[in-house]
């Protein structure tokens, strides 16, 4: 495997974007920013600023991630699932020099580029609002891109077991959906019961949450190390596992 | 050197030997067909020469690679006509193709400039800028017959080319298949129509239940297994048939019975169309024998799923 032989697979797949940007553009942005907006000050009106910040600013950061994850999570799933099984792409592509590691890369690196345009139209926005005034705030796009390759990787995963679209529902509501819950995207998890807690912050969106929130306010984050090292292993670990089981899958 | 050569090739699936001991070479130049009803194996051995999936045991020398352990290299000079069509729904005529040079490390430039050439060749001048969507099945196979020759490959895998085609448009994919052929190019073809099989390859075998039953060219085939004539007669208004067979077998040297329809395999036919012009209620059709009675001499009748 030649280190950029993935490139011509990411090349195709940004292609097919570039040419239905603008709609993909505003489903992706529309969603988070009506939450976030509406939630933000409506309830933010009714509630106590959190660490000195109005709600909304709070609520912006958990934003920016959950919804990095749900790009990154949505082109893993569905659209590599349409890649795969449906339009059989990847097949057509295993009858060239490249191998499945240089697709599933390809689908990786694309769906955390994807992330990557997903959370940081959020983080203009954040910014023209003035929710954020911190140089710090650019450093929240690496951390984008950490957070959408470890979600990319795990979705990943439940492509190559996945038998139709109707099995994504489930790693939905037993997956993101709970840790989205549990993770302080929402409000802090510190009126959660310390095991639940505890589950949360060692989940792979917690990390994202504790690397941006604090860049957000202007504040480099704690244990910024150890978040990046908790996503990074992430990635590692699940893309293998996730080539492995494709391989299984379409090599038999 | 061969262009590919397997030797003693074995796949097993959950227990059953889909490939079961396979031998065969393929001359550079060429055009190799790999025959057999369904599930006989072809699309498995297919799979196997391009590296896709390892065999249990055997070995494969693609263009001099050993395959699987060099099948990404051997790849960078094959082209692959696959059985269903997955071109890119996305893009253009044009795209798929620039979109499908950049897998075998091309440079834009490169392909682009190739192109229209290749578009020219597919029948297809017209419709660089049209959307796949817009093509017929017959325009569709010959853009991925284009898109199969985008890195100008040394050989080239069609996996049941004309499947599905009319009979204008499988006439067009043989003339175009003859044409690589003469440039030189080593085709390997599987197939279900026998006519295809006949026109177009120099070298064929028939595999059976993951094994070879039959070697040859088309003409070595037919020589070789089968009587050079045939007469099928049909049962029609109220003819009998089961009598007449039972009566004239004899002037025959093979008769097989299928439903309505009895065939007379035959060196010497003169005598049984005396007949035939004398029965009634019998309907005749007389003509050479051609791969598909040997095909259906080897592999047999009855229906396979």
């Amino acid at each position: 495997m030649k280190l950029f032989a993935w490139f011509p697979v990411w090349q195709r797949n940004f292609l097919v974007w570039r040419k239905l940007a603008l709609p993909s553009i505003l489903g992706n942005l529309a969603d988070p920013l009506i939450y976030m907006l509406g939630l933000g000050y409506g309830l933010g009106a009714l509630l106590p600023t959190l660490d000195g910040q109005p709600y909304v600013a709070f609520l912006a950061a958990g934003t920016v991630c959950a919804s990095t994850m749900n790009a990154a999570t949505f082109e893993a799933l569905y659209s590599a699932f349409s890649r795969m099984h449906v339009q059989k792409t990847w097949e057509a592509i295993l009858n060239t020099p490249l191998g499945l590691s240089d697709v599933v890369a390809g689908e990786l690196f694309w769906a955390a580029t994807k992330s990557l345009f997903s959370g940081a139209a959020i983080l203009v926005v954040i910014s023209v609002l003035g929710l954020t005034h911190s140089p710090l705030a650019f450093w929240v796009l690496p951390a984008i891109v950490l957070t959408g390759l470890a979600f990319a990787a795990l979705g990943l995963i439940w492509n190559a077991l996945a038998p139709s679209y109707d099995f994504f529902m489930y790693y939905f509501t037993l997956f993101i959906t709970p840790m989205t819950l549990i993770s302080g995207v929402f409000f802090p998890t510190d009126n959660l019961p310390g095991w639940l807690a505890a589950i949360g912050a060692c989940l792979p969106l917690a990390q994202g949450v504790a690397l941006v929130r604090p860049l957000l306010a202007g504040q480099i984050p704690a244990d910024a190390l150890l978040h990046i090292a908790v996503l990074l292993l992430t990635t590692v670990i699940a893309f293998r596992i996730a080539l492995h089981l494709t391989q299984r899958r379409l090599l038999k | 050197m061969a262009a590919l050569s397997v030797s003693n090739l074995r796949k097993s699936y959950a227990g059953t030997e889909v490939v079961a001991g396979l031998s065969f070479a393929v001359e550079p130049g060429t055009c190799f067909g790999l025959l057999g009803p369904n599930g006989a194996g072809k699309t498995t051995t297919l799979r196997l020469c391009l590296g896709l999936t390892a065999p249990d045991s055997g070995e494969i020398s693609l263009n001099g690679h050993p395959i699987p352990d060099d099948a990404q290299q051997a790849r960078s000079r094959l082209g692959v006509v696959p059985q269903f069509d997955n071109l890119d729904p996305d893009f253009t005529a044009s795209e798929n193709l620039l979109v499908f040079g950049r897998y075998f490390g091309l440079r834009d430039a490169e392909i682009k400039a190739r192109i229209p050439q290749l578009l020219e060749f597919a029948g297809l001048s017209g419709k660089a800028e049209a959307r796949i969507s817009t093509l017929s099945g017959g325009m569709k196979r010959r853009l991925t017959l284009a898109r199969a020759l985008v890195n100008n490959p040394d050989i080239i895998f069609l996996d049941e080319p004309t499947t599905g085609l009319d009979p204008q448009a499988r006439h067009l994919i043989w003339d175009r298949l003859k044409q690589l052929k003469a440039a030189g190019k080593t085709l390997i073809l599987t197939t279900h129509f026998m006519d295809e099989a006949e026109r177009l390859c120099d070298q064929l075998i028939v595999i059976d239940r993951g094994s070879k039953i039959a070697e040859g060219s088309p003409r070595q085939m037919i020589a070789e297994h089968i009587e050079p004539q045939v007469i099928e007669v049909f049962d029609e208004a109220g003819g009998d048939l089961p009598a007449f067979v039972a009566a004239q077998s004899h002037l025959a040297e093979r008769v097989e019975t299928s439903g309505e329809t009895a065939f007379f395999y035959c060196r010497e036919p003169r005598e049984l169309l005396a007949r035939l012009a004398e029965a009634e209620g019998l309907r005749y059709v007389h003509r050479a024998s051609n791969l598909e009675d040997v095909f259906i001499k080897l592999t047999g009748r009855e229906l396979r799923d």
